[in-house]
């Protein structure tokens, strides 16, 4: 399952990239500059390690990370219990709404995960209603109540 | 600062928006990754940082950073460990949980008794099972009496996986 072949070869520079970016840029108009002048490269190398890492598909994209929350919107995580026989069909309903935007099947009772976001207050239990009405099934509410860390840092 | 056009808590202004929603897909890879934006938004780059600057400061940004693909640097194993902590507890404990490398989310949500006594999750991230079973074990010496019931789930299938439509704009 885990194919070390299948990973893309980095270089030194691209490697270093990964690890330092993830952390976050400072938000200034040339934020390369002093990066390139720490790395002992030019802005032109960073740039080019930048697109190769992408090319490669492990830049998925590089940008600013918004917290929904706060743009007034909302996020939960929801679970079910479906049955082995409906899991298919259940997740045709679940998914046939665009609040849904992740769903994973895991490995419990609790077998069917998804996170529903709305901009809209109250859409999220308007949503979660209709697919309990759907499916005869009910679908458990965890929204967070508190966060301790958003972290997404992988080493390479 | 501009007039606060929205309701949302972070008094988000008209250029804000804008901002978010031009830069919801990402900023080109660049020497002034801020250029193109700012041009479309008849701004100058360094109103493009502030504005950035005040919304990280409110948490409306986390960061402005790489996201990688995970699965392509070997992390292809994850398990959402979850946790029946005494809720007393958890202040003290949680922040530690999270702060081990390998866990990349933690939250604290409801509990659904008798279904589901769990109230922490914090999912695990390794490059194989046995990687991610070691964290939790590890979770489980550092929390020690204090947690009454563990599991950890893993992912078998993506059923549904599209971006976070995260705009906040209506019908403006």
């Amino acid at each position: 399952m885990n194919n070390p072949a299948s990973i893309p070869s980095l270089t030194e520079l691209e490697r270093t990239l990964v690890n330092r970016l993830q952390h976050g840029i400072d938000i200034t108009p040339r934020p390369f500059d002093t990066l390139a002048e720490s790395l002992n490269c030019t802005v032109r190398d960073v740039i080019e390690s930048l697109n190769s890492l992408k090319e490669k598909g492990i830049l998925m994209r590089f940008g600013p990370l918004f917290n929904a929350v706060h743009l007034g919107g909302e996020v939960s995580l929801v679970a079910m219990a479906v049955p082995e026989a409906r899991f298919d069909e259940v997740g045709e309903v679940v998914n046939s709404y665009p609040e849904v935007a992740h769903n994973y099947a895991r490995e419990h009772t609790l077998n069917m995960w998804f996170v529903v976001s709305s901009a809209k207050p109250g859409r999220i239990e308007a949503v979660l209603a209709d697919i309990e009405a759907r499916t005869g099934l009910r679908p458990l509410n965890m929204p967070k109540e508190e966060e301790y860390y958003v972290g997404l840092y992988f080493e390479v | 600062m501009s007039a606060c056009t929205s309701k949302s808590d972070a008094s988000l202004s008209a250029m804000d928006e804008a901002l978010i929603q031009a830069t919801q897909a990402g900023l080109p890879l660049s020497e002034r990754p801020f250029e193109a934006v700012a041009r479309a938004l008849g701004i100058t780059e360094d109103e493009v940082c502030a504005r950035f600057e005040r919304m990280r400061r409110e948490g409306v940004v986390r960061r402005i950073a790489l996201v990688p693909n995970h699965y392509k640097l070997g992390y292809v194993a994850n398990g959402m460990s979850v946790w029946d902590i005494d809720d007393a507890a958890l202040p003290e404990i949680a922040p530690k949980i999270a702060a081990l490398p390998g866990v990349s989310h933690c939250y604290k949500r409801p509990r659904h008794l008798p279904d589901w006594p769990y109230n922490l999750f914090a999912m695990l991230h390794g490059r194989d099972r046995e990687a991610v079973l070691a964290q939790k074990q590890e979770i489980e010496a550092l929390v020690g009496p204090a947690c009454r019931a563990s599991d950890i789930l893993f992912s078998t299938r993506i059923l549904k996986k599209t971006g976070f439509r995260l705009s906040t704009k209506g019908g403006a």
